[in-house]
C-alpha cells in the first residue's frame, strides 16, 4: 500500500520547489514493548502549509506525530523502525542529536502546558538555553516577535512579567505556541492544539495556524473533523495504526478513495 | 467491664430481637436493619454506666480525699500543708493495707473513717450503675419499634465518639502547652525575661547553701541555642544537597526498577534509632575529624559541633530525599515534555523548569527536617559534649537546647528551683520556635498543592 501524498519532483521551478516534501516517512514502524503501534506509514509532507492527522483515538496518529521530533525517544519502552527524514535527512540517523532537532522540530501538546515562570521567561525560555539572543535588547526582541505571531503581544505586552500559568487556556495555549516559534523551529507539530479550549478560544487558535502556514511546516492531530477541514490544505487518515489514506484535505472530505475514510469522515465509526 | 460486656451482648440481641419482631412478616418494612437496633440499644445499656464508672474513676478518689479531709479533727486540720498531706498518706496507707510512716490515735480514726466511706461510695456506684443499665434497657427497648430510626442514632453516637477522640489529642497538646506555660512563668518569675533570652553565660549550677562558692547560676540561652543553631546548620549543609540530590536522581534519572531498591533503603536510613546515630559520631566520626584536623594543625575535641551536625545530617538525608521526590513526582509530565520539546536536555529541564516548579515542596520539605534536627537530642547528647560553650568555631564542643533539658531534668532534681524550671523555660521557647517552622512549612506545601491540583 503506496498512499505517499505528491512525491518529489526533481525540477528548479520555484513554485514546485516549494512543494518538496518537508518531511518524508519511509516504512515507519512503532512498538511499545511488544505491541505493535504503527505498521509501514509512508508519507510525504508538504512545507509552509498544514497537514492534519485524523482517525480514531489510539490509531496511532499521535505516536507518528511524536516520531517526528523523536519525542518518543523519553519513553523507555517505545522503539521506532523505518526512515523519518527532515529536509532528506534522517532524523533517526546516529549522528542527530535530538536535543537540537527538537529546537527545529517545535511541539504543542493538547493541554497548555506553560512553565511556572512569568510570561516573558517562557517565551525567551528555548532562546536562553540555545544561545539565540547574544544581549538581553535582542533577546526581548524575540519575545516581543514571537508574542506578536502568536497574537498575544497586545493582550500580556504590559504584564510580561506575570506568571503565565495566570493565564486563560486559550492564551496560555497560544504562549505555548509563541514559546515554540521562538527557537525558531521549522516544522511545528500540534497534537490536538484546541482539544482542551472554548470554542472562541479555538477559533484564535485556528486563525493562528493559518497565519503560522506562511512560514512553517504545521503538521496538527485533531479530533474535530471540521477543524481538519477549517485549516488543513492535507489530511491524513489512519486506522489502527496504518495510514489508510492521505491527500489535499478537499479530496479527502469530498472524495475519499478509501471505505473506511468515507465511513469515519461521515461519522460511521470512531 | 466484664459484666458490662455481657450486658451489651444481651442487649444487642434483645433490641435485634425486638425490632425483627415488631416487623412482623415483612422485615423489608424496618426503617433501620435489625442490627442498628441491637447496636442502639446495647450502647444505651452500657454508655451511661460506663460514663459514670470513668468518672468515678478520675474523681472517686479526690472527693473521698475532700470528705476526709473535712471530718478530721480541728488541730490536724491547723497543721501546715505538707503535714497535713503526710497525714492523707498515712491514713490511706492504714486503710487500704499499705506502709504508713507512723500510727496514731488520730491516725486510725482517719484511716477507719477512710475505709467505710470509701465502701459505701463503692456500693453507691455499683448500684448506680445496675440502675442505669437497667433503666437505659428499658429506655431504648421501648423505643425500638418498625419506624424507629436506630441507624440514624447509631450515627449521631458514632459522630461523638470521633469527636471526643480527636477532642483527646487536641486537649493533650493544650495540656502539654499550659503546663509549659505555667511553669516556664515560675521561672520567668524568679530570672528576668531578658536576661534569659539573651545573655551570654549558661551556668544553670545554683548554690544549695549560702556558703558554696562559684555556683551562682545564670541563665543565659543564647549560647544554647547558637549550639542549636550551629548543628542544625552543618547539618542542613550536608541534608540539604545530598538529599536533594538523591531526589533529583530517583526521580527523574533512576529507572523505575533501581527507584523501587533504592528508595526504601535510604528510607531505612530514617528507621536507624538515633542513639545508633550517636555512637556512630562518637566512636567513629568524632576522632576522624579530630585526626584530620590535628593532620592539617588544628585542634579539635573528639566531641565537636561538626561530627554532631555531620551525623544528623545523614540521618536527616531520607526526610529531605523522600519529600522531596514526592514533590518532584507530583510536577506534571507535560512540563518536562514542553521543556524537553523546546529541545532542552534532561540536566536542563530538571533546573530551569521541574526545580522551580517543585521548589515551594522542596522548602517545605526543608523546613521539616530543619524542624527534627532542632529537636533531635540522642546524638548531641553523644557527639557534641555538654558544655555550653558560645562559639562559631565546628571543631569545638557545644551543646544543644535539648541536651540542656535532658541534663536538667534527669538525676535526682527538687522541681521549684530556678535550675529545673529553666528547663520549661528552654522546652517553651524551643517549641515557639519548632511550631512556626512547622506552621511555615505547611503554609508552604499548601500554597504549592493549590497550584497544581
Amino acid at each position: 500500500m503506496d498512499t505517499s501524498v505528491s512525491p518529489a519532483t526533481q525540477t528548479t521551478d520555484t513554485q514546485t520547489a516549494q512543494q518538496a516534501p518537508k518531511v518524508q516517512a519511509r516504512k515507519v514502524n512503532v512498538f511499545y514493548g511488544n505491541k505493535q503501534a504503527l505498521f509501514d506509514v509512508n508519507l510525504d509532507i508538504p512545507d509552509r502549509s498544514v497537514t492534519s492527522f485524523i482517525g480514531p483515538s489510539g490509531c496511532g496518529k499521535s505516536t507518528f506525530l511524536r516520531c517526528i521530533n523523536r519525542m518518543n525517544d523519553t519513553i523507555d519502552i517505545c522503539r521506532v523502525e523505518g526512515d523519518i527524514l527532515l529536509d532528506g535527512k534522517d532524523v533517526y540517523a546516529r549522528d542527530v542529536d535530538p536535543v537540537i532537532l527538537r529546537a527545529s522540530v517545535g511541539m504543542v501538546f493538547q493541554k497548555p502546558n506553560p512553565f511556572p515562570k512569568s510570561i516573558f521567561d517562557n517565551v525567551a525560555y528555548g532562546p536562553r538555553i540555545h544561545g539565540l539572543a547574544s544581549n538581553p535588547e535582542e533577546l526581548s526582541e524575540i519575545v516581543e516577535t514571537s508574542l506578536r505571531r502568536a497574537g498575544l503581544w497586545t493582550e500580556v505586552a504590559d504584564r510580561l512579567d506575570e506568571p503565565g500559568t495566570g493565564l486563560s487556556g486559550g492564551q496560555q495555549q497560544r504562549l505555548v505556541i509563541a514559546r515554540a516559534i521562538a527557537v525558531r523551529p521549522e516544522v511545528i507539530l500540534m497534537d490536538e492544539p484546541c482539544s482542551a479550549l472554548d470554542p472562541i478560544a479555538t477559533a484564535r487558535i485556528e486563525e493562528l495556524i493559518d497565519d503560522l502556514r506562511n512560514n512553517y511546516c504545521i503538521i496538527m492531530v485533531t479530533h474535530s473533523m471540521a477543524q481538519a477541514a477549517r485549516v488543513s490544505q492535507h489530511t491524513a487518515f489512519f486506522h489502527l495504526g496504518k495510514l489508510v489514506e492521505a491527500g489535499p484535505t478537499e479530496q479527502i472530505f469530498t472524495n475519499p478513495n478509501d471505505k473506511r475514510t468515507q465511513d469515519y469522515i461521515t461519522g460511521r465509526f470512531g | 467491664m466484664a459484666a458490662l460486656v455481657v450486658v451489651m451482648l444481651l442487649a444487642w440481641f434483645n433490641g435485634r430481637t425486638k425490632a425483627v419482631a415488631s416487623a412482623g412478616a415483612h422485615p423489608s418494612t424496618l426503617h433501620s436493619l435489625p442490627g442498628y437496633s441491637g447496636t442502639y440499644l446495647a450502647i444505651w445499656s452500657v454508655l451511661p454506666a460506663f460514663i459514670l464508672l470513668a468518672l468515678f474513676g478520675l474523681f472517686g478518689d479526690l472527693l473521698l480525699n475532700l470528705q476526709i479531709r473535712h471530718s478530721l479533727p480541728a488541730d490536724i486540720r491547723a497543721l501546715p500543708a505538707e503535714q497535713v498531706e503526710l497525714f492523707m498518706r498515712n491514713a490511706r496507707a492504714l486503710a487500704f493495707g499499705g506502709t504508713a510512716s507512723e500510727t496514731s490515735a488520730a491516725l486510725q480514726e482517719a484511716a477507719r473513717a477512710y475505709a467505710s466511706l470509701s465502701r459505701t461510695s463503692n456500693f453507691v456506684v455499683i448500684g448506680a450503675v445496675i440502675l442505669l443499665t437497667i433503666g437505659g434497657f428499658l429506655f431504648a427497648r421501648g423505643r425500638i419499634g418498625k419506624n424507629f430510626r436506630a441507624r440514624n442514632h447509631v450515627e449521631a453516637v458514632i459522630f461523638g465518639v470521633l469527636v471526643v477522640c480527636s477532642a483527646i489529642a487536641i486537649l493533650t497538646t493544650l495540656g502539654i502547652v499550659l503546663s509549659l506555660l505555667t511553669e516556664s512563668l515560675r521561672f520567668f518569675s524568679e530570672i528576668n525575661t531578658l536576661d534569659f533570652l539573651f545573655g551570654l553565660k549558661w551556668s544553670p549550677q545554683t548554690a544549695l547553701r549560702a556558703d558554696q562558692v562559684g555556683q551562682s547560676g545564670s541563665f543565659g540561652a543564647v549560647p544554647l541555642f547558637a549550639g542549636t543553631f550551629l548543628i542544625t546548620f552543618i547539618a542542613m549543609v550536608v541534608a540539604a544537597p545530598v538529599g536533594l540530590y538523591s531526589a533529583i536522581y530517583l526521580s527523574e534519572y533512576a529507572k523505575p526498577a533501581t527507584r523501587r531498591i533504592v528508595k526504601p533503603i535510604l528510607e531505612i536510613l530514617a528507621g536507624v534509632p538515633t542513639v545508633v546515630y550517636g555512637f556512630f559520631a562518637l566512636l567513629t566520626i568524632g576522632p576522624f575529624i579530630r585526626h584530620a584536623a590535628e593532620a592539617v594543625g588544628l585542634s579539635a575535641q573528639t566531641q565537636s559541633a561538626l561530627s554532631a551536625g555531620l551525623v544528623m545530617g545523614i540521618m536527616i538525608i531520607p526526610f529531605v530525599s523522600s519529600l522531596s521526590d514526592d514533590v518532584i513526582n507530583a510536577v506534571p509530565q507535560a512540563l518536562r515534555d514542553g521543556s524537553y520539546a523546546m529541545g532542552a536536555t534532561q540536566a536542563e529541564t530538571v533546573r530551569n523548569v521541574v526545580f522551580p516548579a517543585a521548589l515551594p515542596g522542596i522548602m517545605g520539605a526543608l523546613l521539616l527536617a530543619i524542624s527534627r534536627a532542632i529537636g533531635e537530642t540522642m546524638i548531641v547528647v553523644m557527639a557534641a559534649g555538654q558544655s555550653a560553650n558560645l562559639t562559631a568555631n565546628p571543631l569545638e564542643p557545644v551543646t544543644t537546647v535539648t541536651v540542656q533539658i535532658v541534663t536538667l531534668l534527669t538525676g535526682d532534681q527538687e522541681f521549684d528551683s530556678a535550675k529545673t524550671l529553666s528547663a520549661f523555660a528552654l522546652g517553651l521557647v524551643l517549641f515557639i520556635i519548632t511550631l512556626g517552622l512547622n506552621i511555615i512549612s505547611l503554609r508552604v506545601v499548601r500554597k504549592y498543592r493549590e497550584r497544581y491540583d
